[in-house]
């Protein structure tokens, strides 16, 4: 059975009682298309921080093992702008996703 | 091994032969000795169940609920009222696939307030998916018992499934018993492997999930067909007990059916009254027959037609009312059966023994004579009847 | 014997009539009988009347409904003669027996007709003389085995020790009391 079971399953593949086979499952699914705007972040003006982190509602600001945050999960953005607010150096901007830009 | 129990001391020994994972309850009349006597095999070191003393009915079936999921074979108790205060959790329970066995005590459901025996408790539970199965005496609720833990947790099956037997007649009354050995009973029922289960470290998983439009419907299909797989299951643990007893068990009890002209469908202990009349009118030559229900839920549609197909008319008796105006709950069940499977046969619907109201053989001799004149006239009259109301 | 013996107990809340039905069922059941022993539930009060049942038989035991028509009857107290229906359904062919200390002349015109066979105990005297105090149940169960004959008095004599013995298991100064009531009992029970 696929992590996430699919629109479209009979009811004789569906898991029995409703149960969640694999834990953790949120990961498999996308939820980046949900954004009207995109985060951008500005690597020249970054600090490192890490106030954007812990503010991040879908943990999309990936850390690295070193501890220094890297570019987006645009995968799990939602593009709520959280991140754009508290940053103190102005190293996220906010762009429309689609259209011209 | 020979003994004399009443009702709710032989559940209880069984379960103390079963020794569940957890049992947790609420004490009401007349269930309450079931975790009483459990309780006392809990202090005395007998079982090694953990049990849950709870707030309430509610709770209890909660509990069983969390118990069950989380990988533990589970038990309850209760009756009527207490009953009705698990019915949310019932549901959760059976939807959720999650096989706890429940003896339910059958007594009536107020009101005005009433302590006594009718099965208007589990009639009303008949449709929140969990089997059912109805016993006559302390024998049948102590063997039925011990076959729901196998039933329900039969990997084609994982539904929960209550032991209905009627309060005070079969609960409290002492009669003779025929118990099974401690070590057959836990050879019997085996370990409780679920598949997917919470404190399974290797597996870990979620259960309980919000179930959108796009997937609700098809889990509600699955569920009914563990519901259409059960009767399969319940057979094959009947022939598995009667190798181990010499017990037969079947989805229901034919007695003396085979050139019955006349019949009574009835659940629980008035059965026994029933088959002590049907010999009486044997002997005067009355072909009378008498068909038992042990499972109600699933419903063995085809069976019970099949069965009735060969008389010329049954009165289907009901321990409660529908309040539909149109018959009792096994009477419409009966019936629907037999549409298009034994079309011809007349059928009539008895309400009788509401809240303790006593059954006595005069009473289904009534009935009978009632099935005899409605042959002989061809007149079928009022289906819709009561039975030991003063009129 | 017949078939079915079916006994029927009037007594009060308290007096023990539905533990003897109990007991009684035990002591069948030990001489390899088929038995039943219930109450009839209602609201259980001290000194409320109450009705027990026993039904005891060579063969299976399909009826489940009350007893209308018993064998025996066991009046547990006198004073219900006034206030309920003791002989309802009682057998001719069978016996009443009644716990008092009063006379024929006082009892006979309290039973309606009935034309069967009457029996009567002074459990009273017999509990405060063996027990020191007033439980009649132990001397009921003496006379209705004797009156009744469904088992040897000598097995149900023996038979209830072993029961008495397991009942008061926390109170052994008691099992010699009651062995001399029941012994006493199937003594002293006599047909008026």
């Amino acid at each position: 059975m696929s992590k996430i079971i699919p629109n479209d399953v009979k009811w004789r593949d569906i898991s029995p009682g409703g149960i969640i086979t694999d834990a953790g499952n949120s990961a498999e699914f996308k939820t980046g298309d949900w954004r009207s705007e995109r985060p951008v972040w500005l690597t020249d003006k970054c600090k490192q921080c890490l106030l954007c982190y812990p503010t991040c509602p879908d943990t999309s600001i990936v850390i690295d093992e070193e501890g220094k945050r890297q570019d987006f999960d645009y995968d799990h953005c939602k593009g709520c702008g959280v991140c754009k607010q508290v940053c103190p150096f102005g190293a996220i901007e906010m762009k429309p996703e689609g259209g011209n830009n | 091994m020979r003994e004399r129990l009443s009702g709710n001391e032989a559940v209880a020994v069984a379960m103390r032969q079963i020794n569940p994972d957890v049992v947790a309850a609420f004490p009401i009349t007349p269930s309450t000795e079931v975790p009483q006597y459990f309780a006392s095999f809990v202090a005395n070191g007998k079982v090694t169940t953990e049990f849950v003393p709870v707030e309430s009915e509610h709770s209890a079936m909660s509990a069983c609920i969390g118990a069950q999921a989380a990988g533990a074979r589970t038990m309850t108790a209760t009756s009527s009222a207490g009953l009705a205060l698990m019915w949310e959790m019932l549901y959760i329970a059976s939807s959720s696939r999650l096989p706890v066995t429940l003896a339910a005590v059958n007594r009536a459901l107020s009101g005005p307030i009433n302590i006594n025996n009718d099965h208007s408790d589990t009639m009303g539970a008949r449709d929140s998916g969990w089997i059912q199965l109805y016993g006559e005496t302390n024998q049948e609720a102590y063997d039925n018992f011990i076959q729901a833990v196998k039933i329900g947790e039969h990997k084609d099956i994982m539904l929960p499934v209550m032991d209905c037997f009627d309060g005070f007649i079969t609960s409290h009354a002492v009669e003779n018993i025929e118990l099974i050995d401690d070590d057959k009973v836990k050879a019997f029922v085996g370990e409780y492997k679920p598949e997917f289960y919470l404190n399974n470290k290797k597996h870990p998983i979620a259960v309980g999930p919000l179930d959108l439009p796009i997937h609700y419907f098809e889990h509600k299909r699955l569920q009914a067909e563990a519901m259409r797989n059960a009767k399969k299951v319940i057979l094959d643990v009947a022939a598995e007990f009667e190798a181990m007893t010499g017990r037969k068990y079947g989805l229901f009890e034919e007695y003396k059916m085979e050139d019955a002209e006349v019949a009574i469908v009835v659940l629980n202990s008035t059965a026994g009254t029933a088959k002590f009349v049907v010999d009486g009118l044997r002997e005067r030559g009355v072909k009378a027959g008498l068909i038992k229900i042990r499972v109600y839920r699933p419903f063995p549609v085809e069976e019970i037609a099949a069965a009735l197909s060969k008389v010329k008319a049954v009165a289907i008796l009901d321990k409660a009312d529908s309040f539909n105006a149109a018959g009792g709950p096994v009477f419409t069940d009966v019936t629907s059966a037999m549409y298009g499977r034994a079309d011809g046969v007349k059928a009539i619907s008895y309400i009788y023994g509401l809240g303790g109201r006593d059954v006595k053989s005069t009473d289904i001799e009534l009935v009978y004579e009632r099935l005899l004149s409605i042959v002989e006239s061809g007149d079928i009259g009022e289906i819709y009847n009561y039975l030991g109301v003063r009129e | 014997m017949s078939k079915i013996v079916e006994i029927r107990w009037h007594g009060r809340g308290g007096q023990g009539a539905k533990t003897a039905a109990l007991l009684l069922a035990d002591a069948a059941f030990n001489t390899g009988m088929y038995v039943q022993g219930f109450p009839e539930y209602g609201p259980e009060r001290m000194g409320a009347p109450i009705t027990a049942y026993n039904r005891i038989s060579d063969e299976r035991i399909n009826i489940h409904s009350n007893i209308y028509t018993p064998n025996y009857v066991v009046v547990v107290d006198d004073t219900l003669l006034d206030s309920i229906d003791v002989t309802a359904g009682l057998d001719e062919g069978g016996a009443i027996i009644i716990n008092t200390s009063k006379s024929a002349d006082e009892i006979k015109p309290k039973l309606k007709g009935y034309g069967g066979k009457v029996f009567t105990i002074d459990a009273r005297a017999i509990s405060m003389e063996t027990l020191g105090r007033y439980f009649p149940n132990t001397p009921m169960l003496g006379a209705v085995v004797k009156v009744s004959g469904f088992m040897p008095v000598e097995d149900f004599v023996s038979d209830m020790e072993g029961s008495f013995k397991h009942k008061f298991a926390s109170k052994p100064q008691v099992i010699e009391g009651n062995m001399a009531a029941l012994k006493r009992s199937v003594t002293e029970v006599v047909e008026l």
